[in-house]
């Protein structure tokens, strides 16, 4: 914590956190969605002071600009008014939410107790490239990046699928 | 030429905010001139004063928040849309030295930029508490993304010739030839990625006056509503200099010197967009669909991997 | 696609095209005499009112904007008491024109006509009436009328038999 350079990688992990604890507890769906994008930012930061820039655009670009777009899309679509956050609300009741909370806790507790114990600097000092980070996933990680490929094929012939308009011009029955 | 990044922040803040209001101007004095009529000249010296008059109604304007819309997040949605596109701006390489940051992935900056964008106006149409804004907001979140994929798929092909997502290194890069000409199926795609992702006619069904009543800025009034329109503005002079830095080699030029260079490219752009605006009709929304998925999608792909093959080939 | 980028060219075009707008109070653009526009009662050559109060204009406004209350002069001559068109009201259809009898009513191409206070849109006889004759220079229709006034006998008008003395027998 001494080195000043290390002040925003702090920073954005508290906001992060912070962010990601009131995304849980809004109420209203949206409200939810732009903490959770906050968070995201967040993170994205915390990878460039890592030294991990592309990361950390492809964060802003993917998971902000592209996932939870879709997320805020549906929760549009879903049209939630106010008796949907009287539900949410009575779903936060401490009972529900002790358990997760006491496990998450001794993660944590773990996690400080692993960083006290064995000190690692936030700031890496290389800064990765894209032409390392094309090199690294062609080369020892090629058959994730293959599988997850496959994954996402699949995932877009069923869409297709799916999505199919017969010749009539109206929907495919299923 | 190597100048302050304070001075190149308030220059380019300055430029970049004057430039759009006085696109408000242009456009509508081209958008008269291709209709054969004059448009605004009787404020000041060829109607020049007039942005200067609307402003003036504008800021006087009562800065109304309907009851039934969602406060915070409606005060939000037009900051978004302005902090985003300001923030792309940074990254934009000028002139030689006029730059606020020149950063290494600063063509993933700007495309990051862009798609946080669509924020602003999807979460504009939600707090309105309008279907009408609704709709345009559900548009808006289909369109943008949908157009995000292939513009930065478009752009790999200028990033595989040029070899680095450094935006000054891409100019450097075209001194000798312009990327639009060995990248020319890459530009018309950014070309018309760009013109969708700023919302600006014949995409501009998140609006559409005619069907949607303004879409997701119905029920804006007052400053919010100027900074959409502001930022719609900034919007276009962002990408219309952003195809000049990737394709048409930014600052790069004979005789003149650079920075003239530059804003003769990024000019003559924003009335390309004017033009396109006065001559073609608006898409039906899943005609906009399939134009995006079905022609530039596979398009944008085809010139990546052929791009990427000759650079292979080359080696 | 061919017809995308020929219609953006032919819109560009347009750029070396002629304007047809007019610069309005700058330039006033031409209004043939028969321009429906402000309406005015005209008089004989002669000077007298054309309008001999038959109602007729009143009776096919389709907005009913004009009233006017006949009365007779001591010569035997009607004309209006008073006569006002409403012209927040006239729609300057024109048909008050084509009903007058007489050519009194004329509409001219003048057309502005704005006012602060809607009260001075109504028009009131000495507003309407011109001194001259207006579209129709000759027309006097009091002596091609047989309607005996002081001054004219019966079958003294223009292109009018005397009168038949319905005493005489004689063929």
């Amino acid at each position: 914590m001494t080195n000043p350079m290390e002040i925003p990688f702090f920073a954005a992990g508290a906001v992060a956190v912070i962010a990601t604890l009131l995304a849980i507890t809004r109420t209203i769906a949206v409200h939810a969605l732009l903490y959770l994008i906050v968070s995201l930012l967040a993170v994205a930061v915390v990878f460039y002071t890592m030294g991990a820039p592309v990361v950390a655009a492809l964060e802003v670009i993917i998971y902000a600009g592209a996932i939870v777009v879709l997320f805020v899309f549906v929760v549009m679509m879903m049209n939630l008014g106010a008796q949907d956050s009287e539900t949410e609300r009575k779903w936060l009741a401490w009972r529900a939410w002790i358990g997760p909370a006491v496990l998450s806790a001794l993660l944590l507790f773990e996690v400080i107790y692993l960083v006290v114990r064995a000190p690692v600097s936030a700031t890496i000092g290389s800064i990765s490239t894209p032409k390392e980070i094309g090199l690294a996933l062609y080369g020892p990680y090629l058959l994730g990046v293959e599988l997850a490929s496959m994954l996402l094929l699949g995932a877009l012939v069923g869409a297709c699928h799916v999505g199919r308009i017969s010749r009539s011009g109206r929907e495919v029955q299923q | 030429m190597i100048s302050h990044p304070i001075a190149s922040i308030i220059g380019i803040l300055i430029v970049a905010l004057s430039l759009s209001a006085f696109l408000i101007w242009v456009e509508r004095r081209l958008l008269a001139l291709w209709q054969d009529r004059y448009g605004p000249n009787r404020v000041g010296p060829f109607g020049l004063l007039q942005v200067l008059a609307d402003m003036i109604k504008i800021f006087t304007k009562e800065d109304w928040i309907p009851p039934f819309a969602d406060k915070p997040v409606f005060v939000i949605a037009p900051a978004i849309i302005m902090v985003t596109v300001l923030m792309s701006f940074a990254v934009l390489p000028v002139a030689p030295g006029i730059i606020v940051s020149d950063l290494n992935i600063g063509l993933l900056f700007f495309l990051g930029m862009s798609s946080l964008g669509v924020y602003s106006i999807v979460l504009a149409g939600w707090a309105s508490g309008n279907k009408y804004s609704l709709l345009g907001g559900l548009r808006a979140a289909a369109q943008m993304i949908s157009y995000e994929v292939f513009m930065g798929l478009s752009l790999m092909g200028v990033v595989l010739l040029a070899g680095t997502f450094n935006l000054t290194r891409i100019v450097e890069a075209q001194r000798g030839l312009w990327y639009v000409v060995p990248q020319f199926l890459g530009f018309v795609l950014f070309l018309i990625a760009g013109v969708a992702e700023a919302r600006r006619l014949p995409f501009d069904l998140p609006e559409a006056e005619a069907e949607l009543v303004a879409g997701f800025h119905s029920e804006y009034s007052g400053m919010k509503f100027g900074m959409f329109f502001v930022g719609e503005y900034l919007g276009i002079t962002l990408i219309s200099s952003m195809i000049a830095v990737l394709f048409l080699g930014g600052w790069n030029g004979p005789w003149l010197p650079p920075l003239a260079w530059f804003l003769i490219k990024v000019f003559a752009f924003l009335c390309f967009f004017i033009l396109l605006r006065a001559s073609l009709p608006r898409l039906r929304f899943d005609q906009l669909m399939s134009l995006g998925w079905k022609v530039m999608f596979p398009l944008a792909l085809a010139n990546l991997l052929v791009t990427g093959a000759i650079v292979l080939a080359k080696k | 696609m061919l017809s995308v980028i020929r219609t953006i060219w032919n819109v560009f075009l347009h750029s070396f095209r002629r304007r047809v707008t007019i610069q309005y109070p700058d330039e006033k653009p031409y209004l043939t005499p028969r321009t429906r526009g402000r309406i005015i009662l005209s008089r004989d050559p002669d000077g007298g009112e054309r309008c001999v109060a038959c109602h007729l204009c009143s009776a096919v406004c389709p907005v009913d904007c004009i009233a006017l209350q006949a009365t007779e002069d001591e010569n035997g001559r009607r004309y209006p008491e008073f006569f006002r068109i409403n012209f927040s009201r006239c729609i300057f259809c024109g048909l008050c024109e084509d009903a007058c009898p007489t050519y009194a009513i004329q509409l001219t191409p003048d057309f502005e006509m704005s006012e602060h206070n809607r009260q001075n849109l109504v028009y009131e006889k000495q507003d309407l009436l011109i001194s001259g004759p207006g579209k129709y220079t000759g027309y006097n229709f009091w002596r091609v009328s047989g309607v005996q006034i002081e001054g004219k006998d019966k079958g003294e008008a223009e292109n009018e038999a005397p009168p038949t003395d319905v005493y005489r027998l004689t063929p």
